[in-house]
């Protein structure tokens, strides 16, 4: 009796000592060292997993931030400056600031502007309509309101607007990580500085026909008449094929612009809300 | 053009005439002549079971729908009726209406709407519910009236076993197969519906009518019921070879206990069968084999019903390692 | 059970749509020529041709008036004599606006050279090379539909060389009728074209497969090919995508193309029947490819056809000589109903690939409500490609794109019968597509990394 009970205690010993020195040997033979300061850097990551910096995950970037030398081309639009101050912080190198951004829809084909001349029945995602055609209306570039920005966003941010039936991005809710910039099949959507108090000037229109055929489709197209880049003193709007574009970092909000635009294509933003 | 704007779609452009509302009114129609046969044999107490079970699983679904999940109810589309129907082919004909309320109530709630409803199941509804009656009512789902007795009367049913629990119990007294199958109706009888039994399982004939029906409208396909059958068939045949005299022959085997009911209308429910037909085949035959398993070495003499429920369980595993042969896979040296 | 026929067919997958085939008796009409033309300089697979006409210049019809650029794209001809009057962008069956140019008509002149009688010319003077380049320059593509360069098709390729000619006349698409039409009353110049194919590939010999439904072409084709050594009718069973390419060869020659692979590497090379009738025009009658068989049809129409158009007519052009539009149109459809596109308006060109345009009321225009998935299997059993189509509707519907990757949702050819078999009604193909763009996206940007 005793000499079973012996022999199960040493057998049983036995293998446990076994396996630990088993398991010990193959921890010390795969440790991976890895930097503490990715574990810091990530606990200060929002967390959310976005890829709004361009790396996979919070953890990537984490890593990119603690091999790179300085901050110059790593950011993380989600949890903004002040998270970027806490990672510079614990690397002990300089923080870059930037300025906050927002996405920003470049169309303003709603139902009352852009006529629908069929209707599209199917699956409701923009990229496949895309692929099949022009979409419900005449303009070939404008927004096909399927929302596949909306399906994109992380945050919430986007929805359709149902009267419009075009995209509306929601000031506090957006954080820039450009998931709907990249979702957007015809390439609608800008990040673009925020503002002060949310203003912003932009050309709300991506069509490059001539005024013309535009307007014909669509009563708010921008025709390219240029008069807003006449306007301009700062040098901030420039012309491309029947197009103008306001240059974010060079416009000063003066306004002069806004008023000249034939079609009122070019949109002023104070507060999130239209002016 | 004038007003109407064009509609834009993507390919194609047209459709089958097939839906699931014609599917599943080719089921009820396949069904129907084992249902008038089971009205036959059983009399009025068969109708009423038949006409409670669709009417509870329709109305049961109509309520989930409309109240709970608050969608468009879709009992139109008939599956609700199929699954009522089948639940009352599972069910002996003297059994009390409330019971059969709540085989429904299990078989649209707990088993399909749960899951969210038509497709989503991964249980068959009706054999859920059947199975919860089963085990709750032991001796009300296992006492079956003699058939074309009484049957037009409203008296208490003479009840008896059927051939298989007769077997079963036989066999465990020690009666050899050969002295059971005298006493037993014979084959022919077995074949054509002239016994007790739930009120679907009884004619093995009006049953095959209805699945070369199905057959031919596409509405099932050969691979399950045959592999079910077959391999019923086959499994009972070796241990009756080697043991002749504690085990049933084989034609007995699936000839009794709802293995054609099963076989071509239970286990072919495309919601919960394989989307293969390599998959649909192994489902099949482990169907098969399961049965006979639950019936010669286990507790219940009828082990159909618990072979489907729990293949139904390995489909989605089934579907994950069986995949059709795909096109352009082979090289060219 | 699919029944085992004698007659050939791919071995799985497949439905048979009712054929609906109204056009099938209907002559095919030569209509009067239109008072403008608009032609896409991109109607084939490949690069854009380079347009060399200015606007008010004077054309002949048979001119050239866009260039090829590179080895995939082929030459743009005037198909009408006239002005060109403009050089813009025109909506085509692309679904958008594309650069085209438009000549007003005036007169009806040919370029020299153009043998414009209809006796037939047996005798092959060019060779192999000369015909390869012939069919560059005048123009020819795939009329099936894709629009391949037929060049490409001959050019030798280093280490891989066909030991067949498939001729592909199964026109499995409901309503379509042109290359049956075309069987009827071409089979001669189809059959010479067959022969130049031949020569160009090197090949002894051929195959023409036609579906069982269309008998009289069957016959006809027989009877004249006797006079025709190594070119062989065979009957191929009524079933849709019979006439796409991988199943095409497969039902013929029980070959199958290699995942990414080309019919070459199965040494097929398959042309439609409409392909060697442009073939035969070019080669023996230096008339390059500006007009095709067109056929109209809908269940409303009131006098379903077969046109022989110029290329770059309007398309109402052609709707309005059936009859005009029905009453409560819904949907046209420029192709056949499995594979075709619908578009968005009346008032678009015909291109070398437009093989019908079909007419559709409200009621068929509009998708029947989607269900949920009741698991039947048909998608599954019914794909000639082994796919499993609700799997991947479902990936892709919880946009888990590389896991449909995985499934080979790239292998999928589009022919749509998932979606047509499908009890339930959901747009399984919708999803596919949707799959195979996000996965398409994937791969550039992998690519571009």
């Amino acid at each position: 009796m005793i000499h079973s009970i012996l022999l199960s205690v040493l057998l049983l010993s036995g293998v446990g000592v076994l396996s630990g020195i088993i398991l010990y040997g193959v921890a010390k033979k795969f440790q991976i060292t890895e930097d503490p300061r990715i574990d810091d850097v990530q606990a200060i990551l929002p967390g959310v997993n976005c890829g709004g910096c361009g790396y996979p995950g919070c953890r990537s970037f984490a890593q990119a931030c603690v091999a790179a030398k300085d901050l110059e081309k790593l950011f993380c639009p989600v949890g903004g400056n002040a998270c970027m101050r806490q990672v510079a912080q614990a690397l002990g190198i300089e923080i870059i600031e930037r300025d906050a951004l927002i996405a920003v829809v470049r169309c303003n084909g709603s139902v009352q502007n852009r006529p629908r001349t069929n209707a599209y029945d199917g699956t409701t995602w923009c990229k496949i309509v895309h692929n099949l055609y022009t979409g419900e209306t005449g303009c070939s570039y404008g927004c096909l309101g399927f929302g596949d920005c909306v399906k994109s966003c992380k945050f919430g941010a986007i929805k359709i607007d149902p009267v419009t039936k075009l995209p509306l991005v929601d000031e506090e809710k957006c954080v820039a990580c450009g998931a709907c910039v990249k979702a957007c099949p015809r390439q609608l959507i800008e990040l673009r500085v925020k503002g002060k108090d949310g203003h912003r000037i932009f050309v709300s229109c991506r069509n490059p026909e001539k005024g013309s055929v535009a307007r014909k489709n669509c009563s708010a197209a921008c025709i390219g008449c240029g008069k807003c880049f006449k306007a301009c003193a700062f040098g901030a709007i420039t012309m491309g094929t029947n197009l103008a574009y306001i240059d974010f970092q060079k416009c000063t909000l003066c306004q002069k612009c806004v008023a000249q635009c034939p079609t009122k294509a070019i949109h002023e933003v104070l507060h999130g809300k239209k002016i | 053009m004038s007003e109407q704007k064009l509609t834009v779609s993507l390919s194609p452009h047209v459709s089958s005439p097939d839906n699931v509302r014609r599917i599943m009114m080719d089921v009820l129609l396949a069904l129907s002549p084992a249902a008038l046969w089971s009205v036959y044999l059983f009399g009025f107490q068969s109708l009423r079971v038949i006409l409670i079970g669709i009417g509870a699983c329709v109305f049961f679904e109509y309520v989930a729908q409309r109240f709970i999940l608050k969608v468009k109810p879709s009992v139109d589309d008939g599956s609700a009726a199929v699954t009522g129907l089948l639940l009352a082919f599972n069910l002996p004909s003297h059994i009390p209406s409330w019971m059969i309320i709540v085989g429904s109530f299990v078989a649209i709630i707990v088993a399909k709407m749960t899951f969210g409803g038509l497709g989503n199941n991964p249980f068959n509804p009706a054999l859920v519910g059947r199975v919860f009656m089963l085990i709750s009512f032991p001796a009300a789902m296992t006492s079956w009236p003699v058939p074309l007795l009484n049957r037009w009367k409203f008296v208490d049913a003479v009840t008896a076993a059927t051939p298989l629990s007769v077997a079963q119990e036989g066999l465990k007294n020690g009666t050899t197969s050969q002295q059971l199958l005298s006493s037993l109706p014979s084959y022919q009888e077995l074949f054509f519906g002239y016994r007790g039994g739930c009120l679907g399982e009884v004619s093995v004939f009006l049953l095959l009518l209805g699945g070369l029906y199905l057959l031919y409208r596409k509405v099932i396909r050969l691979q399950i019921p045959l592999a079910v059958i077959g391999s019923v068939f086959v499994f009972s045949a070796v241990l009756w070879f080697f043991n002749p005299g504690v085990n049933m022959p084989p034609v007995f085997h699936i000839l009794t206990g709802g293995v054609f009911l099963g076989a071509i209308f239970m286990a072919t429910d495309m919601v919960t069968s394989p989307m293969t037909v390599t998959g649909m085949v192994i489902f099949g035959i482990a169907i098969g084999i399961l049965t006979v398993i639950i019936r010669v070495f286990g507790a219940y003499p009828e082990g159909m019903s618990f072979a489907i429920l729990i293949m139904n369980a390995f489909v989605p595993l089934i579907d994950s390692l069986i995949k059709p042969r795909k096109y352009g896979m082979i090289s060219h040296g | 059970m699919e029944k085992r026929s004698k007659i050939k067919t791919f071995p799985f997958g497949g439905v048979h749509p009712p054929d609906l085939k109204h056009s099938a008796q209907r002559p095919i009409e030569s209509l009067p020529l239109p008072t403008t033309v608009s032609i896409p300089v991109l109607q084939h697979f490949g690069a854009p041709s380079q347009p060399i006409v200015k606007v008010g210049d004077k054309v002949k019809a048979g001119q050239v008036i866009a260039q090829a650029q590179g080895f995939l794209s082929v030459n743009i001809h005037a198909t009408i004599s006239g002005t060109v009057t403009r050089i813009d962008e025109v909506m085509d069956v692309s679904g958008y606006k594309r650069p085209a140019i438009t000549i007003n008509a005036e007169g009806e002149e040919w370029v020299e050279g153009v043998d414009l009688s209809r006796a037939l010319d047996r005798n092959i003077r060019l060779n192999r090379e000369e015909i390869v380049k012939k069919v560059q320059q005048d123009g020819l593509v795939g009329l099936g539909g894709a629009g391949f360069p037929v060049h490409v098709k001959l050019t030798p390729v280093a280490g891989k060389q066909a030991d067949i000619l498939l001729i592909n006349g199964a026109e499995c698409e409901p309503y379509l009728t042109c290359d049956h039409r075309l069987m009827i009353e071409k089979g001669p110049e189809i059959l010479v074209g067959v022969l130049i194919l031949m020569k160009a590939l090197n090949v002894a010999k051929a195959v023409i497969g036609v579906e069982s439904n269309k008998v009289d072409a069957i016959a006809h084709l027989t009877a004249i090919a006797r006079d025709f050594d190594g070119i062989k009718i065979v009957t191929l069973q009524t079933r849709y995508p019979q006439g796409a390419e991988k199943q095409f060869i497969e039902a013929l020659t029980g070959r199958q193309v290699p995942v990414g692979g080309l019919p070459l590497d199965a040494k097929c090379v398959v042309q439609n029947i409409a392909t060697a009738f442009a073939v035969y025009e070019s080669v023996q009658k230096n008339k390059p490819l500006i007009e095709r068989v067109v056929t109209v049809a809908g269940e409303d129409l009131k006098k379903p056809s077969n046109f022989r158009v110029r290329i770059g007519t309007s398309m109402a052009y052609l709707i309005e000589a059936a009859g005009g539009l029905p009453e409560g149109t819904g949907k046209i459809i420029s192709g056949g109903p499995m594979m075709g596109k619908a578009l968005n308006m009346i008032d678009i060109p015909v291109v070398k690939t437009t093989s019908g345009i079909l007419v559709f009321g409200q009621e068929k225009s509009r998708r029947d409500p989607v269900l949920n998935c009741i698991r039947c299997a048909r998608c599954v059993a019914h794909c000639p490609l082994g796919l499993e189509p609700y799997l991947l509707m479902n990936l892709s519907e919880n946009e888990r794109f590389d896991d449909a990757e995985r499934e080979m949702a790239m292998n999928c050819c589009e022919c749509g019968t998932c979606a047509y078999v499908c009890p339930s009604k959901r747009p399984l193909l919708d999803y596919i597509r949707l799959a195979k763009t996000f996965i398409t996206q994937k791969r550039k940007e992998k690519a571009a990394r």
